[in-house]
């Protein structure tokens, strides 16, 4: 069965071995089922695999298995280090390979291979522990049965086990040269794990095995992929989502040089063609009519008019989320009720690789190459567009050139393998970025109304939030999930409560908006809009109460662990003195569930506004996360650090706008993100609680636009309640 | 056919003249460190050296490189030695990493001319290179630390 594992190792992830550009893959077999259960077989000739994690070669090499699509958060790193911890290895013995497609490695939670909500290392920590320490049984118990000494004598070093009462070693390599894996497995309980104190790798900066890939152009995208006999695709979507070609030139576009064929999809028209520049020149001269859709009326700037209207419609109930207490005759009961109002437009995730697949469908099966946060849908589509069995597809995970949320919509990698199939022949679907922007599926605009009741003390006694967006489960998910939600959207609504204030009565509710436009998850998801409209909330009452945004917010805070990354924060950027030219803003998140765990973080922002034009900068950003227990502290601060300027990024610049239901952007040139010269300063004091890894990829993000608003609040007096904070709604704001 | 050198070696390619060098570089000669992001000269992931001058490959048609020498990531001198690249991978500066290629050219290009840059140097010849990740601190710890260690 060894020859079985050689096929992952020859699929083209960018490991430490990989050729910058295949060629010669696609004549791969089929054959590529890894053989994960060794058990009752001498591990040497079982390709030295112990478990789906690990295996373990008779020269000491480890090879483990990183189970996580990677788009640059890290988890292809923290991951197989966590096993090498529970394994004791020598981690400069260890080779990471990415993981092929299948159930062995599928996340604990979601049942799939799927990377969202920053829920990898959380979700993976106990099952890979497991697995690591597992392994570390298997290699004990057979080097007690070559001694004949209990297993309990024995200890490990880095890839070495030892008897200490008898001096004598022996490496991890030379016993899986005779070490048989036993059936069944031992099993391993948590009482069994290292207890933190005695972790040699978790909590220490280890280089990322990726970076010098990453640094030398080797790193192979899904967009750098070739296989032999490929042709170029290009696709031109419908504007519009749900409409489709109702005509077009594809037969002139056909008869243009090296143009192989002129596919219609049922939402757009592809361009095929030798060469890349020739299907470029295709997709240029291609002229589609477009059948009308359901959001062709729409215009963003009039949406948002009535979405604020919906929110602020108190008679009309939302979907409620979580709730405490009863808020309606909290606020009825109430000597005074405080509202704000805030909105946010559209974003687009703006990932640097634009959407981009490599299929290869055959009459025996498919193979694709596929950087994408959910590889297990890939396949599941394939397998159901090409008609053949789910273990006939064969799915690459290659790095993702940026993820962030649009990467777990996988439409590009079945338009692929649909065009690969028309075809015949091999195929690179890649988006113009023109076609990325067209095709973007944002972040949703949203109007929020909040409504706070106060007591003749001025304590707060009720809080609802109103909060006005289109779907976005919906169309990640399907109808199905959002109903078995009893229609909770919990990407939108994510952190639209505010369960760590001192709030007796408190509801939020999601109006239902349906524009018809394209939806996504986009890093941080509702927590983004939500957080402006809470945090600032929280400042305004602040300012009402003549209070410090810092201390109220400490007044009101119970938990440890938030006033911990609150007083943090403060501390660290000295918040009480007073800048020259600029202000500050607090602001304080949290990311994840309750259910597995949330990961906080109080942020302060520096910005400086010039009033004569009203252009914002952030010149510093001082961020104290508590993550609960840091794997890779190095990464979890450049995460927050990347997840920060996220929040600048959207908070002063970015806007998609839509008219007659299509993106008027199309390039970064129209929608700007961040550029060096605009980056803060900033500093991220990571902060441990506990022994459990928290959610870290996108802690933080959420903190930005409102501490900017508070931050001008606190200059000017004027509250800034629509993002982005452009320079021209900033003048608006401070003539109003 | 257009004739070019590309990282020390000449090459003669069949493109039309009008195609952009990046997809030369990338599907013809299958030299894939230069990303494409844009198309447009709006990202700078497509980032190579012409005559040791910083371009947009994405922008600079093939014939406007005839005779030319162009380098790309896979060229720069030193490979994981090359002291941008040691810095980068001290300073652990790559997320995603997408983006990378064209910023290390870039920084390549501004310490051949300017060996000790300030900070404000830096972010000036930077600043035509999007990091979506945001990794922009990360990036200019590593070009002062290249400047410093080179």
């Amino acid at each position: 069965m060894s020859d079985r594992m050689t096929a992952p190792v020859a699929t083209p992830s960018s490991g430490p071995s990989r050729r910058g550009v295949l060629a010669g893959a696609a004549g791969l077999s089929f054959a590529f089922g890894l053989s994960l259960d060794t058990t009752g077989r001498a591990l040497a000739q079982a390709g030295g695999v112990v478990n789906a994690y690990i295996r373990i070669m008779p020269d000491g090499a480890i090879t483990i298995y990183a189970p996580v699509p990677e788009m640059g958060q890290a988890t292809n790193t923290a991951i197989p280090l966590i096993i090498a911890e529970e394994l004791d290895a020598d981690w400069s013995k260890v080779k990471v390979e990415t993981a092929p497609v299948a159930a062995a490695y599928n996340h604990p939670v979601f049942r799939a291979q799927f990377v969202v909500a920053s829920l990898s290392t959380r979700a993976y920590w106990m099952p890979v522990r497991t697995a690591g320490a597992q392994a570390r049984r298997v290699l004990l118990d057979a080097a007690a049965a070559r001694w004949g000494v209990p297993a309990s004598e024995l200890t490990t070093e880095p890839s070495v086990v030892v008897h200490a009462a008898s001096g004598r070693r022996l490496g991890y390599g030379e016993i899986a040269s005779f070490a048989t894996v036993p059936n069944p497995l031992p099993e391993i309980k948590p009482e069994n794990l290292k207890p933190p104190a005695s972790f040699r790798l978790i909590g220490k900066d280890v280089a990322r095995w990726d970076v010098p890939l990453k640094a030398t152009g080797k790193a192979v995208y899904a967009i750098d992929v070739q296989v032999p006999g490929m042709a170029h695709a290009v696709l031109a979507r419908a504007p519009v989502m749900g409409g489709g070609p109702a005509s077009h030139n594809g037969d002139e576009v056909r008869r243009m040089p090296g143009v192989v064929a002129v596919v219609a999809l049922a939402n757009g028209v592809a361009v095929v063609a030798e060469r890349i520049e020739q299907a470029l020149a295709g997709r240029a001269a291609l002229k589609v009519e477009w059948s009308a859709a359901p959001a062709s009326g729409y215009d963003s700037a009039a949406g948002l008019q009535k979405y604020l209207a919906d929110a602020r419609d108190a008679t009309r109930l939302g979907i409620v989320g979580r709730k405490t207490g009863e808020v309606a005759p909290a606020l009825a009961a109430a000597a005074r009720v405080v509202s704000g109002e805030y909105t946010t437009d559209y974003v687009y995730h703006a990932q640097m690789e634009p959407l981009t697949c490599v299929a290869s469908v055959r009459p025996d099966g498919v193979e694709i190459w596929a950087g994408t946060q959910w590889p297990t849908k890939v396949q599941e589509d394939a397998a159901r567009i090409a008609g053949v069995a789910l273990d006939k597809v064969k799915v690459n995970m290659q790095p993702m050139g940026g993820g962030y949320g649009r990467r777990a919509q996988t439409e590009y990698a079945s338009e692929a393998v649909e065009v690969s199939k028309a075809i015949g022949r091999p195929v690179k679907l890649m988006a113009t970025r023109e076609d990325d922007v067209i095709n973007a599926h944002c972040r949703p605009m949203t109007a929020h109304r909040i409504d706070v009741g106060l007591d003749e003390t001025g304590k707060v006694t009720a809080w609802r939030h109103r909060l006005a967006a289109d779907l976005v489960v919906v169309q990640v998910y399907g109808q199905a999930r959002l109903d078995a939600q009893k229609g909770v959207d919990h990407i939108v609504m994510a952190h639209a409560d505010v369960p760590l204030y001192d709030v007796p009565n408190h509801q939020a509710e999601h109006i239902y908006e349906d524009s018809g436009v394209r939806t996504a998850a986009w890093r941080g998801i509702g927590a983004g809009p939500n957080a402006f409209a809470v945090e600032a909330m929280v400042d305004d009452l602040a300012r009402l109460a003549g209070q410090d945004p810092v201390a109220y917010r400490l007044a009101l805070l119970k938990e440890p662990r938030a006033r911990a990354v609150v007083q943090a924060a403060a501390q660290m950027s000295d918040w009480s003195r007073k800048r020259d030219g600029a202000a500050l803003g607090f602001a304080f998140a949290r990311l994840g569930v309750p259910q597995l765990g949330e990961s906080l973080a109080g942020a302060v922002v520096e910005t400086v506004l010039d009033q004569a034009s009203g252009k914002l900068r952030v010149a510093r950003i001082w961020c104290a996360v508590d993550v609960g227990l840091p794997v890779q502290p190095r990464n979890i601060a450049q995460q927050v650090e990347g997840s920060l300027i996220w929040g600048v990024s959207s908070a002063i610049k970015e806007q998609i706008v839509f008219k007659g239901g299509a993106v008027q952007q199309r390039n970064y040139t129209d929608y700007e993100v961040l550029r060096m010269s605009e980056t803060p300063e900033i500093n991220v004091r990571v902060m441990r609680s506990g022994d459990i890894p928290l959610p870290v990829g996108e802690l933080g993000l959420a903190a930005v636009t409102p501490a900017i608003s508070n931050a001008v609040l606190a200059m000017t007096g004027k509250r800034l309640r629509n993002a982005p904070f452009t320079a021209e709604r900033v003048m608006a704001a401070l003539k109003a | 056919m257009t004739s070019l050198t590309v990282n020390g070696i000449q090459r003669q390619v069949a493109a039309d003249p009008g195609t952009p060098l990046l997809w030369v570089l990338r599907e013809e000669l299958r030299l894939t460190g230069a990303k494409y992001g844009c198309g447009v000269a709006a990202c700078g992931a497509c980032t190579v050296h012409v005559d040791g001058e910083a371009v947009r490959a994405c922008a600079t048609p093939v014939s406007a490189v005839a005779g030319k020498a162009v380098v790309t990531i896979e060229g720069l001198p030193g490979g994981e030695n090359n002291p941008l690249v040691k810095a980068w991978i001290a300073e652990q500066t790559p997320q995603c990493g997408y983006c990378q290629s064209g910023q290390i050219m870039s920084a390549a290009a501004l310490l051949r001319k300017t060996p000790r840059p300030s900070r404000q140097e830096i972010v000036d010849a930077m600043d035509g290179n999007l990091c979506r990740c945001g990794a922009y601190n990360q990036i200019i710890a590593s070009i002062e630390r290249a400047s410093r260690e080179g």
